[in-house]
């Protein structure tokens, strides 16, 4: 068995599997005004927080779960969930890293997240959420030099109040739609970036979710401010143990790009997908937006989505300042039962905005899989151009490949070009590949990558090589 | 607007001699109707074209009584010179007329329908409407073999006698087996603020070849709802082009099922619009099995404000290997008021296929103004030239020499 094999049986389970028996605190199970003011106390949050979040509540109590999307889902049970759960070592926050509770060093390590001083060779800051709460966060001293805040979101809350109040629910407001609202009356943690003006950020920022008790939804909430002139490329990685039952993720993330600001935010998602038979695994209901608030100011998402049942996410752009640039490099696998309907939409209201969408889909299986996109360039917009691919393959008759882009132009000095094309493998791809020596698996993964090339370019280095393993093993047993 | 619905319903039921059970039915489709309403934009196919909106805008009340006992007199002027052609004359919603004088009687049969009622997939509310209130439905069948010898032309009339009310009209055709039929919808309205309401539905036998084209090409200040119903077996060919500019408001929907192996759809369309005119065109191709095969081609020149939609599905089962889908829509905004939106849609369950779409809209391009001005056009003869070439590209698709003449000199395109 070569090497390559070995991996590959390694991983052909989904090795993030495991769970941690840890002692928890939780909030009581369901969702009412109790269960939020016990998670803003539990975070000794200020009156301010508490008021956002019950006003979040109030309109989520009239608001209804949408049902437009492709993949359908049986009803959620709200009050079924546990919105808090934090380690109980956590209570009293560890001041260093050695205080930390040994169970979760170990449980980082197995993911593969080095968050001890030593192992920190790779140069990359990480945050660390464990179910509801960060447990650590490294690099601090070096980032704070340069004036960088990266911590979780509730310490932010107390160390940086107007920050922010002046950005939180500033992209996603609290009235916004149902799942975004829900975060924002429960979320619990999540990052804070703020990187000053004219600051290259000098190494890239990580968060890394981990869900591990049972029946929890994990809620967090990530916002990046990237002021004048600064650029911060961020990452975000995600697991969770394998568990019969459905759990929920509904996540929210805003950023803010003021002028001449980039931001790059990656994200490689692994959620648990659940079994074969298509029992189990995450609901991945994700709010995703970014502000380019300022002129020539940039955003840029990058998306590798091989896990969770149930992914929903559009991850989108408001080119509000004039010269502003959005982008999107997504690629989504779904394998066996796994349901995807992800795109992005890129909203141009300043001058001269630019916006590139490159989508690849992949689905094999019994999954499904959907692109969703909006473009549209509103009457101010002049000068104003977008470039939309979308590009799927599928493998086998069961599966399901769907393209709906909304594309809406109210500008007449503005272009869109959209193409979108659906194919499967060749037979003389796969012919060629394997006279020189592949075995079919071998060449599906050549192909299979060279197909996605595009997007996992935009990936930084050490994702990369990830993405590009992960790609492989999502399509495990797809072919033959 | 119940009352208005309910007080005309009963007005029109007494032009007419149907069975109890007729009257159950058609009452039924009117309590649908009430209940839905007019499609509005909170329904996904009616999302850039709010029809309740619409017509409340720009009619207000509607009245759906019509007097079915005057007959109107024909107009021979608004008939088309220079090609021999069968009638259909459809006045005010009443059939006045239909001719097929330079055919075999006994190839065409024209069946009575009327107690028959639509039910397609893919339709809305406006299909109980024209259920509720249709009189007259005709079905003619083409039968095996025959192949028309000349073209079919429906003309759609309204004159001044008429305003705020809603027409239906429904036909139904079949084509046996190797039979061909050649249909040209021509509209020619001189009413003001009406709603047309068009159910056609075709059967496609084997080897069935369907040519239509809609040319909506006069002004008027109507507001026109068409459904096409197209079902084909092995081997059909269909052609749909349509020529989408003269109404204020037009919504053209094709709903094409591909059921035999070998079938092929083809539907192109232009968007000739100005000042505040809205149209759209919604098509669903349907691939139901392997080795059939699509074209579509829509291309639009926005002046003013005018605004156009294009909304088009290709859906391929998983049974359709072998399926060839494409899709294009390309758009030209002349004015920073004019607006183009599109939606093109792919549903795919099959994995040996070949279907793409594409989608492109902005402003004339410069470089090409440039280099014929360099040459000595004018900016405006630039402007002209490159317009005609844009949608000469899709009228050149028109399959049928005649026709594709005929509507290069309404729509004043040059080779």
């Amino acid at each position: 068995m070569d090497n390559r094999q070995k991996e590959i049986n390694n991983l052909k389970d989904y090795k993030y599997g495991f769970s941690t028996d840890i002692e928890n605190i939780q909030a009581p199970k369901g969702l009412n005004e109790d269960v939020i003011k016990f998670i803003s106390n539990i975070k000794k949050e200020p009156a301010w927080m508490l008021e956002f979040r019950l006003k979040a509540f109030e309109r989520f109590k009239v608001l209804k779960e949408p049902d437009w999307q492709k993949p359908k889902f049986p009803k959620i049970d709200y009050q079924d969930l546990y919105y808090y759960s934090a380690p109980k070592s956590m209570k009293d926050k560890p001041k260093s890293l050695d205080e930390l509770d040994p169970k979760l060093l170990e449980t980082y390590k197995k993911l593969g997240i080095p968050l001890q001083e030593q192992a920190r060779l790779n140069g990359i800051a990480v945050d660390a959420v464990f179910d509801s709460v960060s447990v650590a966060t490294t690099f601090k001293d070096e980032l704070t030099k340069q004036g960088i805040i990266f911590c979780p979101i509730s310490e932010a809350i107390q160390n940086h109040p107007e920050l922010v109040k002046k950005y939180l629910g500033s992209v996603i407001p609290t009235s916004d739609h149902f799942f975004a609202t829900l975060n924002s009356a429960v979320f619990t943690d999540g990052s804070f970036v703020y990187i000053p003006e004219s600051v290259r950020c000098p190494m890239e920022l990580s968060t890394y979710f981990r869900i591990n008790a049972s029946n929890t939804g994990q809620f967090e909430r990530t916002l990046i401010i990237a002021d004048k002139g600064s650029y911060v490329s961020y990452l975000e990685g995600c697991t969770a143990p394998m568990r019969d039952e459905n759990q929920l993720h509904a996540a929210n993330v805003e950023l803010i790009a003021l002028d001449d600001a980039e931001i790059k935010y990656s994200t490689v998602q692994n959620w648990y997908p659940g079994d074969q038979d298509g029992k189990g695994g995450i609901y991945n209901f994700v709010t995703k937006r970014g502000l380019c608030k300022g002129k020539n100011s940039k955003i840029s998402w990058t998306q590798v989505e091989t896990g969770s049942a149930i992914t929903w996410k559009y991850p989108s752009c408001i080119l509000k300042g004039d010269n502003s640039v959005g982008e999107f490099y997504s690629i989504a696998i779904t394998n066996n039962h796994q349901k995807a309907d992800t795109g992005t939409k890129m909203i141009h209201l300043g001058k001269n905005t630019k916006s590139k969408i490159i989508s690849k889909g992949i689905s094999a299986g019994s999954s499904d899989m959907t692109y969703r996109g909006l473009v549209d360039i509103s009457s101010k917009a002049k000068n104003s151009t977008n470039y939309t691919q979308c590009d799927s393959l599928l493998m086998g008759n069961k599966c399901g490949a769907h393209t709906v882009p909304y594309i809406k132009n109210k500008n007449s000095e503005s272009n869109i070009a959209h193409e979108a094309t659906t194919s499967k493998i060749s037979e003389e791809q796969l012919h060629y590949c394997q006279q020189r020596g592949l075995n079919p698996e071998e060449a599906v993964g050549l192909i299979v990558n060279g197909f996605c090339k595009e997007v996992l370019q935009q990936l930084p280095m050490e994702f990369a090589v990830e993405a590009q393993k992960l790609v492989g093993i999502s399509l495990e047993g797809s072919v033959g | 607007m119940k009352e208005q619905l309910q007080k005309d319903f009963y007005n029109s039921l007494k032009n007419l001699s149907l069975s109890q059970k007729d009257i159950e039915i058609k009452k039924f489709c009117l309590d649908n109707f009430i209940d839905k309403g007019f499609p509005n934009k909170k329904e996904e196919d009616w999302k850039f074209s709010d029809l309740n909106q619409i017509i409340k805008n720009n009619i207000g009340e509607l009245s759906f009584y019509n007097d079915q006992a005057s007959t109107n007199k024909v107009d021979t002027s608004v008939f088309v010179d220079g090609l021999e052609h069968n009638k259909i004359v459809f006045i005010n919603g009443r059939i006045e007329k239909i001719d097929f004088e330079y055919e075999k009687k006994d190839q065409i049969e024209i069946i009575d329908q009327s107690e028959t009622i639509n039910e397609f997939e893919n339709s809305n509310s406006l299909s109980d409407l024209n259920n509720a209130f249709t009189n007259k439905c005709f079905k003619i069948l083409v039968k095996k073999g025959y192949q028309l010898a000349k073209p079919l032309i429906i003309y759609h009339t309204t004159n001044s006698k008429i305003w705020s009310k809603n027409i239906n009209l429904r036909l139904n055709f079949e084509l046996d087996k190797d039979s061909s039929l050649r249909l040209i919808d021509l509209f020619n309205d001189t009413s003001e603020k009406n709603f047309l309401n068009i159910f056609y539905n075709f059967e496609l036998k084997q080897n069935a070849v369907l040519k239509n084209y809609k040319v909506d090409k006069f002004e008027n200040k109507n507001i026109k709802y068409s459904f096409n119903n197209i079902d084909q077996d092995k081997n059909s060919i269909s052609e749909t082009f349509i020529l989408s500019s003269g109404s204020n408001f037009s919504k053209n929907e094709i709903n094409c099922n591909l059921n035999g192996v070998y079938a092929s759809a083809f539907v192109n369309g232009v968007f000739s619009l100005n000042n505040d005119k809205h149209h759209e065109i919604r098509s669903i191709i349907n691939h139901l099995t392997e080795n059939t095969k699509s074209y579509q081609l829509i291309k639009s020149v926005l002046e003013q404000s005018s605004k156009a939609v294009y909304q088009g599905k290709i859906f391929v089962n998983s049974d359709a290997q072998k399926t060839d889908g494409y899709q294009l829509s390309k758009a030209i905004l002349l004015n920073k008021e004019s607006e183009f939106n599109a939606k093109p849609e792919l549903e795919i369950y099959a994995d040996d296929v070949k279907c793409s779409h594409g989608s492109a809209s902005g402003s004339l391009n410069e470089d090409s103004i440039f280099y014929l001005m360099s040459r000595g056009l004018s900016y405006q003869q630039s402007r002209e030239l490159l317009i005609n070439g844009f949608l000469l590209d899709v009228v050149e698709k028109i399959t049928d020499s005649e026709i594709k003449n005929l509507i290069k000199n309404m729509l004043g395109i040059k080779e």
